[in-house]
């Protein structure tokens, strides 16, 4: 590689990393808005904080000593102040069930989730890119309209049904799969004792422990949720890969390669896929997303211990500093993912200015 | 002389929603080696007849003629295998703007070489010299930096020149120029067509030069073709085209300001319906 | 030819006139060609059909119905699908499931309706105001929609009902207060594009003040792509309000709500599947119907996009 090669992406990379200047300012302002919001939604809720801690026979010494830890006589935007300094600092309070921290809580529980959702991604990439293109090339016909149902599908189904019908048939009827949970009962025990927690990723656990008796388990756990959730990303994303691809092949430098005598392969894998993929980047980020939303009704049925079943737990049990935590991390989560799309974006594309 | 081009009764259909479409109804021409110029307004079927040699035209388009030869070979009986073979090596073609023609995330230099090293299978350095001989070849005086830009950091006269290189590496023996210098400034327009006519001149190339502007084929061909609603309403030899019969081409001619002419103001193209038909 | 027949003809040729004489004629004839369109897209067709199935389903629910969705009967519990009088079997109170989905039919589409008449026109007010004023004000409300955008939906909508508490009401407000952002987006890229044309200037020195133009100017010129927004929404709202009655923070029982009902057949999904299969196969359709119908839609009126 020449040395004005390397001095050029150089450059490239610092003019992103400028741009990324303005996107964190804007990040800022936005996750400012996102933590007001739960706030509020947090002061609004009909469950008295200082009653939940204390309890409904504390005196009312008790109530205002609590009251006074809590920060609640303070003026709201001195509270909100406080709130947004603490949350800054990974404190969303305590949980109002567990007593312990919410940011602790949140940390042992979002790492599956994280599994579940790279695992799904990484499925709807592998199948939804080639499937969009090949459907974008050949429209119309019987393979474009299968894909297009197949992605329809997916869009149409809610995901929780689809989970319990996947439950029913692969692991009730064929069984061909692990039910609920992220391993048998009798592993589930063994874990406890014999596995160190790494990374809090299954998978990544027993393999660097090298269980492979219970990396073996974990996937026949994993697959059918994974499996899932990707099959909605795949709906979305090859829908986009279609439409993206569609737009590139009508465009003049296909006909220059074409004219250029390329192969048709080359054409459309090489030509119009390093265009597909610019824009393709905010769509898998983007689905990478909202797997995490999916996520909290997939992880319902399949009892994985993920941030979904923690915030949904939490809501019933009426755990408001738990559910505006997991919110809040979901919010960042999203908002992160953004903001990588963007940056990721003005790399690949070499327009970007 | 042999023919390096015969077309015969080209119809190319385009088929949609309120029915078929002919764009170009029987067309017919032959080609040596030498500069045939096709003119005609935007709709009259100049492009189409150009990517209809290249057999480029993409479905809902259907093309049909009662013969297209090059160079001995028929055209509309070899499958589209061998029909890559000719693009590229014995067709090329210059289209109009470099802003749209050039793959936008790809570097100049990989599109310049990509049909050096995957069709002749040559090594990265040499396919690299050569690629920097076809840039030199256009005038690029700094053909290293250019190699390593992307299509957008280039000026448009930059990027056709680009383009010119890219189609005359592998030495075609038919370039078809579609309008090559219309969305260029004008300041250099002259500059990239006589690069262009320089290159084909010396590698005595057959030449298909599609644009709008009559004078300007006039000057650059030898043999100019008007087309109208997707049929060819006259043929004329450059040098003879003040003494062209059809009613079109003189309006054509009379539409076009003159240095020194009247003031009055141009008149505009009277058309008359039996000129589509014939 | 009869004579009905050549009123046809001449009905139809009118409106495949190239050359209209009236602004009607161009209109009407533009329409007629879109549904030429449509009509050749058989999965618009499948879509249309199973929107238009839902509203005679909802509309006619006390005819349909062979039994009432709330009777329960619990000698009759848990019966298969194919049950003499109970097509789709009975749920574990021994009330018909197919009743209860055809009932289910209204809620689905009570709904959808609000939800279609309330986020839209948050979204469009929004949006129109802000492109339209551009500057500090379009600032602040953008920043405030991509506040929202930052939110996953489903799990907005779940702090809100936990706040405002479970209920149909409830859940169609958090769903709303969700979904408005997208339109404010669309009909604030639609105002630019208006904004600074000549017939907007030719409004503005006649007098007309920024209600006035926003109201009777640009807010119609948005119209068009928000409603195709909608359509395209309306499978999202049906799966977020399922998701919702499915986590029991939606409608609440006794309601025959589908997303509930798959809830309550989960206890029994390995040895009464039906329970649970029958109401989700209902929100796969219905929804699947939306998506079809609102692709087909996008395609007619926005050719770009039409598989050529």
């Amino acid at each position: 590689m020449s040395v004005s090669d390397t001095s050029f992406r150089d450059s490239r990379l610092a003019f992103a990393l400028r741009q990324g200047g303005g996107i964190v300012l804007s990040l800022a302002a936005t996750l400012l808005g996102l933590l007001l919001v739960t706030f509020f939604i947090g002061r609004v809720v009909p469950i008295d904080p200082v009653l939940a801690v204390v309890g409904e026979r504390a005196t009312q010494a008790q109530y205002d000593a609590v009251r006074e830890a809590l920060g609640l006589d303070q003026p709201l935007w001195k509270q909100f102040g406080i709130y947004v300094w603490d949350a800054l600092h990974g404190d969303f309070g305590q949980s109002i069930r567990t007593r312990e921290p919410v940011v602790d809580e949140i940390r042992r529980y979002f790492p599956a989730t994280l599994e579940l959702a790279t695992l799904a991604t990484i499925f709807g990439v592998i199948v939804g890119v080639p499937a969009g293109v090949i459907a974008a090339t050949r429209p119309g016909s019987l393979i474009d309209q299968i894909v297009r149902i197949v992605g329809l599908m997916g869009y149409s189904m809610p995901v929780f049904w689809l989970g319990l019908m996947g439950l029913l048939l692969f692991y009730g009827i064929l069984g061909w799969v692990g039910g609920p949970g992220q391993l048998d009962a009798g592993y589930q025990m063994l874990m406890e004792f014999e596995l160190t927690r790494h990374t809090g990723m299954i998978l990544l656990d027993t393999a660097l422990n090298g269980r492979w008796d219970m990396f073996a388990n974990a996937l026949s756990h994993i697959v059918l949720p994974a499996g899932i959730l990707g099959y909605t990303s795949m709906a979305y994303i090859s829908r986009m890969t279609r439409s993206f691809m569609m737009n590139e092949l009508g465009q003049e430098y296909i006909t220059t390669a074409r004219v250029k005598g390329m192969p048709e392969w080359r054409v459309i894998w090489v030509h119009a896929l390093k265009n597909v993929m610019v824009p393709l980047i905010t769509v898998v980020a983007l689905s990478y997303a909202y797997l995490l939303e999916g996520s909290v009704l997939t992880e319902t049925i399949f009892a994985w211990p993920g941030l979904g079943s923690y915030i949904t737990d939490a809501l019933f049990a009426a755990d408001m500093p738990a559910v505006l935590g997991g919110t809040v991390v979901v919010g960042v989560v999203f908002i992160g993912l953004n903001m990588l799309s963007d940056i990721l974006y003005r790399l690949v594309d070499p327009r970007a200015k | 002389m042999s023919d390096l081009l015969t077309i015969r009764d080209l119809r190319v259909t385009f088929d949609t929603e309120t029915g078929p479409v002919e764009a170009v109804r029987g067309v017919s021409f032959r080609l040596g080696r030498e500069r045939l110029g096709i003119v005609g307004e935007s709709g009259s079927g100049k492009t189409i007849t150009g990517r209809s040699v290249l057999r480029l035209i993409r479905p809902p388009g259907r093309i049909e003629a009662a013969e297209m030869t090059f160079d001995g070979i028929d055209l509309t009986r070899i499958s589209e295998r061998e029909m890559r073979a000719l693009r590229g090596p014995r067709i090329a073609m210059v289209m109009q703007d470099p802003k749209y023609s050039l793959n936008p995330v790809m570097k100049v230099g990989a599109q310049l070489t990509e049909g050096l090293r995957l069709r002749d299978r040559l090594g990265a350095a040499e396919a690299r010299r050569k690629a920097i001989e076809a840039l030199e070849a256009v005038q690029i005086r700094d053909p290293e930096r250019v190699m390593e830009a992307y299509p957008h950091e280039l000026s448009g006269g930059m990027g056709q020149r680009v383009m010119i290189a890219m189609m005359l590496i592998p030495n075609p023996d038919l370039l078809i120029a579609d309008e090559p210098t219309s969305a260029l400034d004008v300041t250099v327009q002259a500059e990239v067509l006589s690069i262009l006519d320089g290159l084909v001149r010396d590698r005595g190339m057959g030449l298909i030069f599609i644009s709008h502007d009559l004078r300007l084929v006039a000057r650059f061909c030898d043999r100019v073709l008007v087309m109208y609603k997707g049929r060819i309403v006259e043929e004329v030899a450059a040098g003879e085209l003040t003494r062209a019969k059809h009613p079109y081409t003189q309006g054509l001619l009379n539409c076009l300001p003159r240095i020194g002419g009247s003031r009055a103001p141009l008149p505009g193209l009277d058309r008359d319906a039996d000129w589509a038909r014939a | 030819m009869s004579g009905a027949e050549m009123k046809r003809g001449g009905v139809i040729a009118w409106l495949r006139e190239p050359n209209p004489h009236s602004r009607t004629q161009a209109r009407l004839g533009q329409a007629y060609l879109s549904w030429l369109r449509m009509r050749r897209n058989p999965l618009a067709m499948v879509g249309l059909t199973i929107v238009l199935l839902l509203l005679v389903m909802a509309a006619l629910a006390p005819w349909l119905a062979p039994h009432d969705p709330y009777v329960q009967d619990l000698t009759r519990r848990l019966l298969p699908p194919g049950t003499p009088g109970h097509l789709l079997g009975t749920d574990d109170f021994g009330r018909d499931i197919l009743s209860r989905i055809i009932y289910g039919s209204r809620i689905t589409l009570y709904i959808v309706v609000l939800v279609a008449v309330s986020a839209p026109v948050l979204g469009l007010l929004i949006g129109t105001v802000s492109g339209y004023f551009g500057g500090f004000v379009d600032q602040v409300l953008m920043r405030i929609t991509d506040i929202f955008l930052a939110f996953p939906r489903l799990i907005l909508a779940l702090a809100l009902v936990a706040v405002l508490g479970p209920g149909i009401e409830n859940a169609v407000l958090a769903i709303a207060l969700t979904a408005w952002p997208p339109y404010a987006r669309v009909a604030r890229a639609e105002t630019l594009t208006v904004r600074s044309s000549d017939y907007i200037a030719a409004v503005r020195l006649q007098g007309a003040g920024a209600p006035r133009i926003i109201w009777g100017h640009v807010m119609p010129m948005c119209l068009p792509s928000v409603i195709i927004r909608v359509t395209l929404d309306m499978a999202g709202v049906i799966l977020i309000a399922a998701g919702l009655g499915f986590l029991g923070l939606g409608v609440q029982p006794p309601l025959p709500e589908w997303g509930l009902m798959i809830s309550s057949g989960r206890k029994f999904l390995f040895e009464q599947w039906w329970v649970a299969t029958m109401p989700g196969l209902a929100i796969f359709i219905v929804s699947l119907g939306f998506n079809l119908l609102g692709d087909g839609l996008r395609d007619v009126l926005d050719p770009r996009n039409s598989g050529k």
